[in-house]
């Protein structure tokens, strides 16, 4: 393998491993905050109990997003020094403003988690407020660099020099809010996910425990309520992204849709594998006119087709699978929360049928995977390109060689620490379980969090 | 000021701030190492209770640091990031480890040591590696072939000088901590941890204060343009020496708050932080205008003026939002007596 293509897949295995506990890290401060209100609002001291035990958790992943973030940003100036001049002279600042949504939210978790038993109800409230507003703005600051790495603005490049620089041009490049919305939206709805997935396995296996089974019950009902929220917005929100790339990236929507000719009714191509042979989507269903009508709303829209671009610039073609295999998931957990809606308000029934709790089971690990799949279909769908027709990735990577050690030594310790983390929580609420809390918490509420 | 002054001087800042909270977070790591097995004292105890909050605050500033370098200088970027791949991800996977490996000792109670011995040693060798870059800087390990630059690590882990700044992050990561424990101690009135931390910093005082002379020595021989502007700032080498006493004699004053032990913790911390400022100010202002001696300067790396305007709205912006929080994060951790107090932590 040459260094780029190693250059690639290290950075690559970083972000797929930070990009698991910093997702976790946006939905969950903000699913503590939802049980924090709703326990200063019922008064029913589950959700304190809810809200404890999550923070606990938080403090284990952070253990894991905080180092691994540091990798990835310390990663970016070491293996791609070449964009990164681009983005210092640039778009720095995100990153700079980022650093202060960082270090909000690091003082108020550490508020949050040591002082909570010192500090007022209120106070607390507002710590993990902060928390909550410093994780997402931290998202979207960031988001906002790979924003513009697909649609650039403020600055031009002539004969190598960077010239008519405006750093806030560039901030708000265009596809800065659709962009940032969409991964903000659906971080909250794979935090709101992943709480109810452990929900309700607990609640299949705690079904003779009435109290555990009932704080589990309100554990699902939470989850849902946000989950179901955020997977509509974040449908709503990626027909957007899409209709932008539509606009500024024409030949990775092509790409996400196996199109190779330029046409006005265009069709849909759901499923099935792009085969650069035939120049088709092999074993896909189409809908006729839909992808028109879905990127510029009218059936008469002409979507650009692959072989409008030198071959050199297309990105590669397994990208349709992974943009189905996120709008997918995206419709699916759509689908359980607004099934799970009926069941629950409109048909009134108490308890889920076996099957739908299975679904809920598996939406956690399935939203998770819908954002792996959404940043490699946009970082992949993007090459050969670091900066959207400005810079190539292979200008940018770092002259130094010997990669290939690296790349085995950083594999190796994401994967140590992805499982210990996994033995460290498990080992912890084993120790813990919630049945102690709720016990405790029924004759004493005075220090819910000095454990 | 100009432009790029007005930006090294907050990068050095950053790296001042880092440096001083990146030694005591370190040590405290390796001394709740250390005493982890005294039962009877609060060492660990009290290690512990200065870590929990402040690491991930700490671990910002790293960030902070190489954000600033790149946006401010993005020139220097480019050398250093080429140069630095490999020692600067042996960095990142040991930092990985260590505060991954911290939070987890904190929630695993069983597997507490183990865990503690991983943070607590790769803690230790991290600010050996990060001052690795000082020497960098100063020229002679940086060769350009066919217009590739490449760090010369056999020439570095051969040169005398390299060593003197490993010792000394070493020793002044054990000293500075001791002596900041030290005064955490006494605050929390934990007085046997107090006469522990003391006399830990009586001892590793004098050790860092002659890897500093090792420095200077080796530097004489290695990076002679750097020893010759450094003697013109002759008078705050001997201020920072000069603090050195004070925080020594405050370590013998009677104490003020209790009877039977000696020293003014306080006083001393403060004197050795303003020793460390008066000797990296010499050390700073006697290493411009090189960045990387003798390719990059702090003119030849800077940013474009637009993005620098914007950068400067943006750090008075967050330090505004930021001041009150961080007065807020000191009140509750450092001057509390009820979290100082309390018999365990996290
Ligand atoms: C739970 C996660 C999740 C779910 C269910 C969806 N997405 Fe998504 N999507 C992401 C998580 C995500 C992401 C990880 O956040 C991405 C990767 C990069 C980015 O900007 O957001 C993304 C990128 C992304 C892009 C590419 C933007 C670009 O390349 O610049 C498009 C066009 C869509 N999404 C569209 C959709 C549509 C139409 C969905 C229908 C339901 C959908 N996404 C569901
Ligand atoms: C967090 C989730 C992310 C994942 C899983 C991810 C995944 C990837 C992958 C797989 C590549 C290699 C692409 C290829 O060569 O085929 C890549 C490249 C890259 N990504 Fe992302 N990425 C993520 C987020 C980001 C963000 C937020 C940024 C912006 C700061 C970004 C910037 C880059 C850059 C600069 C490269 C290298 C150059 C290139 O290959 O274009 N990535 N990423
Ligand atoms: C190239 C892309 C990225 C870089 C360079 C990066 C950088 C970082 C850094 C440096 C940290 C540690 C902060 C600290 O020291 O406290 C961090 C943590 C975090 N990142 Fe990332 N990140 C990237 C992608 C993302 C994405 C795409 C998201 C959101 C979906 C995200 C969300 C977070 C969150 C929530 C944390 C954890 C806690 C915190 O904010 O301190 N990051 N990231």
């Amino acid at each position: 393998m040459d260094d780029l293509v190693i250059a690639r897949s290290l950075f690559g295995t970083t972000m797929a491993f930070h990009i698991i506990f910093a997702t976790l890290g946006v939905g969950i401060p903000l699913m503590v905050l939802f049980a924090e209100l709703l326990y200063q609002k019922t008064k029913d001291r589950d959700y304190a109990v809810m809200a404890n035990r999550w923070t606990k958790s938080l403090a284990v992943l952070l253990g894991v997003a905080i180092p691994s973030g540091t990798i990835a940003g310390v990663q970016l100036s070491l293996l791609w020094p070449g964009f990164m001049e681009v983005i210092g002279r640039v778009m720095s600042l995100p990153f700079q403003i980022e650093i202060y949504a960082f270090f909000v939210e690091a003082l108020f978790m550490s508020i949050y988690v040591y002082a909570a038993d010192r500090i007022s109800s209120w106070m607390r409230i507002l710590s993990v407020t902060l928390v909550a507003i410093g994780a997402s703005a931290s998202a979207i600051l960031i988001t906002n660099v790979h924003a513009f790495e697909g649609t650039p603005a403020g600055f031009r490049i002539e004969n190598g020099e960077i010239v008519d620089v405006d750093p806030w041009a560039a901030f708000f490049n265009p596809s800065f809010f659709v962009t940032a919305g969409h991964v903000v939206v659906s971080a909250f709805m794979t935090g709101a996910f992943v709480i109810a997935s452990i929900a309700a396995y607990k609640m299949l296996r705690e079904k003779h425990n009435q109290r555990v089974y009932q704080f589990h019950r309100k554990a699902l009902m939470l989850g849902l309520t946000m989950g179901g929220i955020f997977s509509l917005l974040t449908a709503l929100n990626g027909h957007e992204s899409a209709q932008l790339l539509h606009e500024y990236q024409p030949e990775k929507l092509a790409a996400a849709e196996g199109l190779f000719e330029t046409q006005s009714h265009a069709p849909l191509a759901i499923g099935g594998y792009t085969d650069r042979e035939t120049q088709s989507v092999k074993w896909s269903i189409e809908i006729p006119w839909l992808l028109s009508f879905l990127a510029g709303n009218s059936f008469d829209t002409v979507i650009r087709g692959l072989n409008d671009f030198p071959e050199e610039w297309w990105p590669p073609l397994f990208v349709h699978t992974l943009f189905n295999a996120m709008v997918g998931i995206g419709m699916l957990l759509l689908l359980f929360s607004i099934i799970g809606f009926i069941w629950n308000k409109i048909m009134k029934r108490n308890t889920f049928p076996r099957p739908l709790m299975w679904g809920f089971i598996a939406a956690g690990p399935l939203s998770m995977l819908a954002i792996e799949f959404g940043w490699i279909f946009a970082c992949t769908g993007r090459q050969p390109w670091v900066i959207y027709r400005m810079m190539k990735t292979a200008d940018a990577v770092t002259q130094t060689g010997n990669l290939a050690m690296l790349f085995i030594l950083f594999t190796i310790v994401y994967v140590i620490l992805g499982i210990s983390v996994v033995l460290v929580l498990r080992y912890y609420f084993h120790r813990h379980p919630v049945m102690n809390e709720l016990d405790k918490h029924s004759n004493d509420n005075s220090s819910n969090f000095a454990q | 000021m100009t432009n790029e002054l007005i930006a090294i001087t907050l990068l050095w800042g950053f790296i001042f701030i880092y440096a001083v909270m990146a030694t005591m977070d370190f040590g405290a790591g390796f001394w709740s190492m250390v005493y982890m097995n005294r039962e009877k004292t609060k060492a660990t105890n009290i290690a512990n209770r200065y870590l929990s909050p402040t690491w991930e605050v700490t671990n910002v500033f790293i960030v902070a640091i190489v954000v600033a370098l790149f946006s401010f200088f993005p020139g220097a970027t480019f050398l250093l990031g080429t140069v630095l791949l490999i020692p600067g991800s042996i960095i990142l996977l040991l930092l990985a480890i260590r505060s991954a490996f911290l939070v987890f000792a904190h929630i695993a109670k069983e597997y507490k040591k183990a865990l503690t011995y991983i943070s607590g040693i790769s803690g230790i060798i991290i600010p050996a590696l990060l001052i690795s870059v000082l020497p960098i800087t100063h020229g002679g390990f940086i060769e350009t072939v066919d217009g590739v630059a490449r760090l010369r690590m056999d020439k570095l882990f051969t040169s005398p000088h390299e060593y003197a700044f490993i010792g000394f992050a070493i020793s002044s990561t054990l000293f500075l901590s001791s002596l900041l424990l030290a005064d955490y101690s006494n605050a929390a009135n934990e007085l046997e941890a107090y006469q522990i931390y003391r006399r830990d910093a009586l001892i590793l005082g004098p050790i860092s204060l002659l890897m500093a002379l090792f420095i200077m020595l080796t530097m004489q021989n290695e990076a002679a343009w750097l020893y010759k502007r450094m003697m013109n700032y002759f008078p705050w080498i001997i201020g920072s020496i000069a603090m050195f006493f004070v925080a020594g004699i405050a370590l013998f004053l009677p104490s003020t708050k209790h009877t039977t032990v000696r020293g003014r913790p306080r006083l001393a911390v403060v004197a050795i932080v303003v020793q460390y400022f008066f000797a990296s100010y010499a050390y700073g202002k006697a290493h411009l205008p090189y960045m990387i001696y003798p390719d990059v300067t702090i003119q030849s790396g800077f940013t474009h003026p637009n993005t620098f305007r914007a950068l400067f709205i943006s750090y008075i912006v967050g330090f505004v939002i930021l001041f009150p929080g961080f007065i807020y994060f000191w009140r509750l951790f450092m001057k509390d007596k009820r979290y100082l107090q309390q018999n365990d932590p996290s």
